[in-house]
This record gives structure tokens, C-alpha cells and sequence, in this order.
């Protein structure tokens, strides 16, 4: 598994007449291990979305490995890029193995059925990703923190070289959040997968993650490690949030310890843009 | 470096355990052809279920049985009871197909194969086609099949038409669209009922109508819909790794290279030509459709691949059987067969509903 790059060229997108990122350019370089930060509303699932191309820009370009996206067969790019969304509902009974295999789609005729080698993806994904043992479980009746390491060997079993993952890890505990990311990491050292990741949790962007991208207001605001985004005056103003940031004490990077409001309530509840929805 | 290697949890290891799909559909089949023979061998002339198994293998061209009967009973069954039962057959594989169908596409387990508004549709072309009067017929077609056969395709069009978002179709607004068409065509059925005279006398003919019969006496009645039914049947196969990836979402799917939009559409086409095709042969009938894909789903999980083919088997054999049961119950009465589908498969919905943690839950 190699990692493509990615590369966004002045990428602008509006849903209707709302615009939600303008002249946005980007790039992650293959073996890229970046979070993209920012606000409910800020694009970052746009971005993705224009990533795996179900949404396409209204200008600009995607490039994967500077081969324009659009120029791309639906099938051949589901080859090349992955993406772990949110926690979905699974309306029907898959067992862990079934829903894996799902990952093959772009693999197979659509009357043939899985070859060999798809098993073997199917196999080296589950295991990757840690379910094995899952493999004859419903998908519905297991954990949340194993239902993504599931999702996980989904997009896995897709052999893609650039990985998304859409707030992956937002339903999950502590112990389940760092060991989805730390799977993630593994596969970005060990296998060279490129990995952008839409992400909330700004301590754990800076723990997992080489560089962090931070979107506000159709734009990127910042770009670089978390010593040169986690910056109290630029996060207060981008997040309408009272921070600190501090140095971890074992991890050399920086994190965000959260603080109450000054006054009243009323300055960080009251927010003009929260009535917009995102899509 | 991986640090931590999450444990198994020992307390929920219940693995899943399904019958071989290579098992699945020739059992299906058999039980097909048994009910079949058990269901043309019942009825005013009663022949032997072994010796109707053999005239009908023998039809078929799949064995020679020395014709030990009267000839008169292989007249009887061969042009009489058999083309009813293979209509009972068609129109239960058909429904239960396009219920799948429509479950697979809407992600949701109440979906059958009137949610695109072909009911409504349906049942508005067969009372017009009534009002015009039942005796007349087109190109050899009877007026009222045919008028609940455009009825249904045109009310699925006028769905999808409305449906429509900026070149897309969510999955919701073709549920809510489907729903209110419905909706305002069946009310439409009952203000005609009301105003008008020749209709009023024709109430129980349009009654039974609603609520389903298999009204075939003839091959002649199976010579288009039989062959259009099993020709979507199987084409709908090649869209089954489409409908799998659509568990995922439609964002979901698009991710896995599914053309999304294409295949939603050709779904919702499939779907509902069979559901035309049926209801232009049997009225209204309820339930088939939605639950045997369900039970299908327990038996074989929800690859689509299996499930399909599962799905149309078991559903023929299902209404075969009601059809049989409206016609034995109450001799010499005939119940509508929409009677029998509601009798049996509410009940067992509803015990399936307290019973299978794994497939509601």
C-alpha cells in the first residue's frame, strides 16, 4: 500500500447559493498524517466529500497524485480513496465479514463474485483493523469502538492509498478514540497510507497527528504542527471559546485546556451562524 | 506502534451461522414445486398431488411418466388450475421482489411495494377501467388489468417526478411523495365511488379488487405479464452489489464508485414494473411484499445477491399457498386472497417483530 498525495487548486463549493469554501488550496504530500480542524459548519465535510468525489467543486481542481479527480472513473478513484464516516446505523443484518466485503464493490463485476484476492483484502483488512475475531458478529450487535475498527476494515478492504476518516471517532470513549487512532497511525508509519482526518477533538488532532489544517469561514486559517495552530488568540476567535494552551507533559506537542466564560453565558451560547445548516 | 490490542469481549461471541447459499435456492425451489402440485391438485375435481407432480414434470418436458390418470384430469389441471397457481406464483414472486427491492433502496423495513404510489395509481386505472366498462378490451388485453398496469407505472412517474432534487432523489421525499400520491389516487377511487352510479353497482367487484384475487383462467392472461415479470426478476439480479453498498447510504455507495443516481432510478423502474405487472392480475394484494423479504433476510442475511432470487422463490411459493387456502377454506366461497396474506403474515410480523433481536433491534 503506497499513499498518494492530494493536492486542492483554488477548490470553491456552494451548496445552492451559500458558499462554503473559496479559493482553497491545499497539499498533502503522500505518507501525510493531517487533521482538519474547524467549527460545526466550517466545510470540513464538504472538503472530504469533494475529496472522495461525491460532491464536485464549482471551480478549482482535486488532484490524487496530480491526476484530476474528475478525470477519474467512479470506480477506479473508490480504489484509491477510502473514507470512515461518522458512526452509521446498519439496517440490516451484516455480520462483520459481509459488511467488510462490502469494501470490494469497486473490485468486482456486478455479477461476479469475490475472487480469492477479495477474500484475501477482505482478511488482511479485518485483521488490520482488529476484527477479526468480530468476523461472524453482527454488525449491529457489537460495541460503537468496534463497529468503527469495522468501518475501518471496510475502507481498508478498499486498498485505498489516501484514507479520510469524517469525525471517526466522535461517539467513541477515550480508551476507543486512541485506539482507532492509533490503528490509524500504524497504517500511516508502517504502510505509507496517506490519512486526512476531519476531526473535533483538538487535543487528539494534536496527539496523532504531524500537521493540522484549521478551516474557518470558507477559508484556511492555519496550517502547520500543533505548536503553530493551537494558538489561544487565533482558536478563540475561530471557536468563540475561552482557551489555554499548554505544553503536554510527555507528548512535546501542544494542547487546549478549555476555560469558562468571563461574564455571563451569553457571548460563547449566543452564535449568529449556528442556525445555518450544514448541508 | 500499536500499544493496545483490544481485548475480545467474551460475554457476546454468538456468531452468525447461515445455510449455505448453494443449499438456499435449490430448497426454495423444491418447495416451490411442491406447493405447486399440492395447490393445483385442490379443487372441485380433486387430483392426487403425486399424479399432478407428474403430469406437470411431464408438461415441462422433464420426464415421461406413463399417463396413468384420466386424460380429463390433465386437461383440467394443464389449462385450468395451473395457469391460476402460475399466476399465484408470478404475482407473489413479483411483489415480494419489488418489496426487497424498494427495503434495499429506502434503508427501511416498512418500505413494500406500494410506497412509490403504485397502489394508488393501480387502483385508479382498474375503477376507471371498471367505469368504462369491464367487458371491454384493448389489443386483446382486458381494459381493467391494463388500466391498473399504466395506472401504477404512471403514478410511480409522477413520484419520482416530484421527488426530484436538483437532478437527485432522496430517499425521503420519494417515501414522503410516494405516500401522499398514494394517498390523494385512493381517495380519488373513493369520491368516484360515491358519485358515480354504474360504479355502485359494480361495489363488490371493485371491493374484491382492492383487496386482491388472483383473477387468471387462462395462459393467455400470463402471455405478457408472466415473461415481463421473470425478465425484471432477473435483470434485477445485476443491481444487487448496487443495493449492498446502499446499506452504507447513498454517500456511502458513491464512496464504493456505485453510480448512485443511476442505479436508484433503475432500481425504483424494476421495482415498480413488477409491482404493475401484478396488480394488473391480482388487484391489491397486501403484505406479501413486505414481509417475505424479512423472512427471506433471516434465512439467507441480506446479500442481495442471494436474496433476490431467495426472495422471488419464497414469495411465489407463499401466495401459491394463500391463493390455495382462500380457495379451501370456505368452499364453495372464494376469500380474497389480500384476506389470507393479511391473516397469516400480520400475525407472524408481529411475532417476528418480539422474536428476532437480530434483525429490529
Amino acid at each position: 500500500m503506497r499513499g498518494a498525495s492530494l493536492t486542492l487548486e483554488t477548490v470553491r463549493f456552494s451548496y445552492g447559493a451559500k458558499p462554503v469554501l473559496e479559493g482553497l488550496d491545499l497539499h498533502v504530500p503522500a505518507g501525510g498524517m493531517v487533521a482538519l480542524l474547524g467549527p460545526n459548519g466550517s466545510g470540513k465535510s464538504t472538503l472530504l466529500n469533494l475529496v472522495t468525489g461525491v460532491l464536485r467543486p464549482r471551480a478549482g481542481r482535486v488532484r490524487i497524485d496530480s491526476v484530476d479527480l474528475a478525470a477519474i472513473p467512479p470506480r477506479v478513484r473508490a480504489r484509491r480513496i477510502a473514507m470512515v464516516p461518522q458512526m452509521l446505523s446498519v439496517p440490516f443484518a451484516f455480520t462483520v465479514r459481509e459488511w467488510v466485503s462490502l469494501g470490494r464493490t469497486p473490485y468486482l463485476s456486478p455479477l461476479g463474485g469475490e475472487r480469492a484476492e477479495d477474500k484475501e483484502a477482505v482478511a488482511r483488512a479485518m485483521q488490520q483493523a482488529q476484527v477479526e475475531d468480530l468476523a461472524e458478529r453482527l454488525v449491529g450487535e457489537i460495541s460503537g469502538g468496534e463497529r468503527q475498527r469495522a468501518a475501518l476494515a471496510l475502507a481498508l478492504a478498499q486498498q485505498p492509498a489516501l484514507l479520510l476518516l469524517d469525525e471517526a471517532t466522535a461517539h467513541l470513549d477515550v480508551h476507543h478514540q486512541m485506539a482507532l487512532l492509533a490503528l490509524v497511525r500504524h497504517l500511516n508509519r508502517e504502510e505509507g497510507l496517506t490519512v486526512l482526518a476531519a476531526i473535533h477533538d483538538l487535543n487528539l488532532a494534536a496527539l496523532w497527528f504531524d500537521r493540522l489544517l484549521l478551516l474557518h469561514d470558507r477559508h484556511l486559517v492555519a496550517d502547520g504542527p500543533s505548536a503553530e495552530v493551537l494558538r489561544p488568540e487565533l482558536l478563540e476567535s475561530v471557536f468563540r471559546s475561552r482557551v489555554s494552551v499548554l505544553q503536554h507533559p510527555t507528548e512535546g506537542v501542544s494542547i487546549v485546556a478549555l476555560q469558562k466564560p468571563v461574564a455571563s453565558g451569553e457571548e460563547v451560547t449566543r452564535r449568529p451562524d449556528e442556525t445555518v445548516a450544514r448541508r | 506502534m500499536i500499544h493496545t490490542r483490544v481485548p475480545v469481549r467474551k460475554d457476546l461471541t454468538e456468531r452468525i451461522r447461515r445455510p449455505p447459499a448453494l443449499l438456499v435456492l435449490p430448497l426454495l425451489l423444491l418447495v416451490l414445486i411442491l406447493a405447486l402440485a399440492v395447490a393445483s391438485a385442490h379443487g372441485s375435481v380433486s387430483i392426487l398431488p403425486a399424479t399432478a407432480i407428474r403430469i406437470i414434470l411431464n408438461g415441462l418436458g422433464l420426464a415421461r411418466f406413463p399417463a396413468t390418470w384420466d386424460p380429463r384430469e390433465e386437461a383440467i389441471l394443464l389449462t385450468l388450475r395451473l395457469p391460476r397457481v402460475a399466476g399465484a406464483a408470478l404475482v407473489g414472486a413479483a411483489l415480494a421482489t419489488a418489496g426487497a427491492l424498494f427495503q434495499g433502496l429506502l434503508r427501511n423495513p416498512l418500505a413494500d411495494p406500494y410506497v412509490v404510489g403504485t397502489s394508488g395509481g393501480a387502483a385508479l386505472g382498474a375503477v376507471l377501467g371498471m367505469m368504462v366498462g369491464a367487458q371491454v378490451t384493448v389489443l386483446g388485453f382486458g381494459i381493467v388489468p391494463l388500466a391498473a398496469f399504466v395506472g401504477a407505472l404512471a403514478a410511480m412517474a409522477l413520484v419520482v417526478g416530484l421527488a426530484g432534487v436538483g437532478g437527485r432523489l432522496p430517499a425521503v421525499t420519494v417515501l414522503l411523495a410516494g405516500f401522499a400520491v398514494s394517498s390523494l389516487l385512493g381517495y380519488t377511487v373513493s369520491l368516484l365511488l360515491v358519485l358515480n352510479d354504474r360504479l355502485q353497482l359494480q361495489m363488490p367487484r371493485v371491493y374484491g379488487w382492492l383487496l386482491g384475487g388472483i383473477a387468471v383462467t387462462g395462459w393467455s392472461e400470463l402471455a405478457v405479464v408472466g415473461p415481463l415479470a421473470v425478465l425484471t426478476i432477473l435483470a434485477t439480479l445485476g443491481l444487487a452489489r448496487s443495493l449492498n453498498a446502499l446499506s452504507l447510504g447513498e454517500d456511502g455507495a458513491a464512496r464504493l464508485g456505485i453510480a448512485v443516481e443511476r442505479d436508484k432510478r433503475l432500481i425504483l423502474v424494476a421495482g415498480s414494473l413488477l409491482t404493475a405487472a401484478a396488480v394488473s392480475i391480482s388487484g391489491l394484494i397486501g403484505f406479501v411484499g413486505l414481509i417475505v423479504p424479512h423472512v427471506t433476510r433471516l434465512l439467507c442475511g441480506p446479500d442481495h445477491r442471494l436474496l433476490l432470487p431467495a426472495t422471488a422463490l419464497a414469495g411465489a411459493s407463499f401466495l401459491v399457498l394463500a391463493d390455495l387456502l382462500a380457495r379451501a377454506l370456505l368452499p364453495p366461497t372464494e376469500l380474497p386472497v389480500g384476506i389470507v396474506t393479511a391473516f397469516l403474515g400480520g400475525p407472524f410480523f408481529l411475532w417476528l417483530l418480539r422474536h428476532s433481536r437480530r434483525e429490529y433491534r
